[in-house]
């Protein structure tokens, strides 16, 4: 039951050209920055993403972009991003755009065992186009698919070695429910501990939905906007 | 004529005590700024956080907390943090009082069209979809006419939408105004200085007046 890799190259060996990928984070914030550091360096090559943004131009999802690794993003929101605006205006990207919460939601249906969710985001819009729409209660609802993803990458602040998680503040987002939605899920994390060391009662992720984890060294963790207030201002925002 | 912070002063009137509200990206994010400290106002952040504080001072930023905008933020005693599909769960299931977000077009029928220009700039919905499809009382911060002085209040959108008949009230730097239900934008009041004639040639979707229409107060 020993899940520990040495790294992030021993964590993504296996992922092949033309697999699909789900990476957890919210702009930079909670980005397995080890595992997008070692795709980049192996350098596989037509691959879906699913991630809620495509990194900056310089960092996380924005460096596979960059180095032309990625054939389609599903995301819900790329405006931090000129390269990938660049790519997707000019047809060389396959772009899916979809609503945040169905993104999420279908992270969940797939980590759930449901094969779909209905929801109300994106009736009347072209989100709509080709999809099943139910009424319930006299309120139009999509169906929209659980995801299918080869590999799901997170980033959590400690784990154990059976796998069990814990993020801390808002890294948390979307890393729990792609943790449960890959048929393979990698996780990285700040501190690797040993079993029993975790409350089980604080654990977010238990560890039956990780197969791989370990300890990254030395994050980054870049800050897309910092944004301070001066001591005695009236403004807080 | 309002700025940015005066739309953000009007709309924090809008805020009840006991509401959990959302904020969304740009003039927002500013209402944050005018609640009145008498409220008893908690905010979702919708990547997983109730409770969101001011900006953090300098120096005590955490990479690992920031609010939809990618911004810096802190969190205030009894904050609650959860993940991307419990944070939408708790919009769609409309426990969310008040939604803020703006918009590049409205229609005098409620649709509200703010994620893409075909061709020009695709950044994505983001979380307005969801917000809009499910908020129980959506209220839109915008610009009542675009750089060229042509009216972004519409009899209909003609930028793709983000969702239908869902917007209930707008606040621009000319105006306060209901979306009626049977449709048209119902006059509430003018910005300082503005007069109605001013807003009707600014308002290309059928406006609604009945009576005297009175300024802000702000």
């Amino acid at each position: 039951m020993n899940k520990v890799v040495s790294g992030a190259d021993e964590a993504i060996r296996d992922i092949e050209d033309g697999m699909t990928l789900m990476l957890g984070g919210f702009g930079l914030c909670g980005l397995p920055e080890k595992c997008i550091g070692a795709l980049v360096k192996k350098g596989v090559k037509q691959l879906t993403c699913i991630s809620n943004n495509a990194g900056v131009d310089n960092f996380g999802i924005g460096l596979m972009l960059q180095n032309r690794q990625v054939k389609k993003m599903i995301s819900s929101y790329v405006g931090e991003n000129a390269e990938f605006e660049r790519q997707l205006l000019s047809g060389e990207l396959d772009v899916e755009l979809i609503p945040q919460g169905t993104l999420a939601t279908r992270c969940m249906a797939a980590g759930y065992g449901m094969p779909a969710i209905f929801t109300p985001a994106g009736i009347g819009t072209e989100v709509a186009e080709g999809k099943e729409v139910r009424n319930f209660n006299g309120k139009d609802y999509l169906m929209e698919m659980a995801f299918d993803a080869d590999f799901a990458i997170v980033k959590a602040w400690k784990g154990d070695t059976l796998g069990n998680l814990i993020y801390k503040s808002t890294a948390r987002n979307f890393n729990p429910v792609m943790a449960m939605a890959g048929k393979i899920t990698i996780a990285e994390v700040e501190e690797l501990v040993e079993p029993g060391t975790l409350d089980p009662d604080h654990i977010h992720t238990p560890g039956i939905y990780v197969h791989r984890i370990f300890k990254g060294e030395g994050y980054e963790k870049r800050i897309e906007h910092k944004t301070v207030r001066q001591k005695g201002s009236e403004n807080t925002i | 004529m309002l700025d940015k912070t005066g739309i953000a002063k009007r709309i924090a009137k809008e805020i009840k005590d006991g509401y959990y509200v959302n904020l969304g990206i740009g003039i927002p994010t500013l209402v944050a700024n005018y609640i009145p400290e008498s409220l008893d106002v908690i905010l979702q952040s919708e990547n997983g956080l109730l409770g969101m504080g001011p900006f953090p001072f300098d120096g005590e930023e955490d990479p690992d907390l920031i609010n939809a905008g990618k911004q810096t933020i802190t969190m205030l005693p009894g904050s609650a943090v959860f993940d991307s599909a419990m944070s939408f769960g708790m919009i769609r299931a409309q426990k969310v009082h008040l939604t803020i977000l703006g918009a590049m077009e409205v229609s005098e029928n409620g649709d509200i069209a703010n994620w893409k220009i075909p061709g020009k700039m695709v950044k994505g919905m983001g979380g307005a979809m969801d917000l809009v499809a499910s908020a129980q009382n959506i209220v839109v911060a915008m610009q009542h006419v675009n750089k060229a002085g042509e009216s972004k209040l519409l009899p209909k959108c003609t930028l793709p939408l983000t969702g239908v008949n869902c917007v209930k009230k707008i606040v621009t730097e000319l105006a306060v105004l209901d979306v009626l239900p049977e449709g048209g934008f119902k006059l509430l009041e003018r910005a300082p200085g503005i007069s109605v004639d001013y807003i009707m040639k600014a308002t290309a979707g059928k406006l609604v007046i009945e009576g005297e229409i009175p300024q802000m107060v702000l």
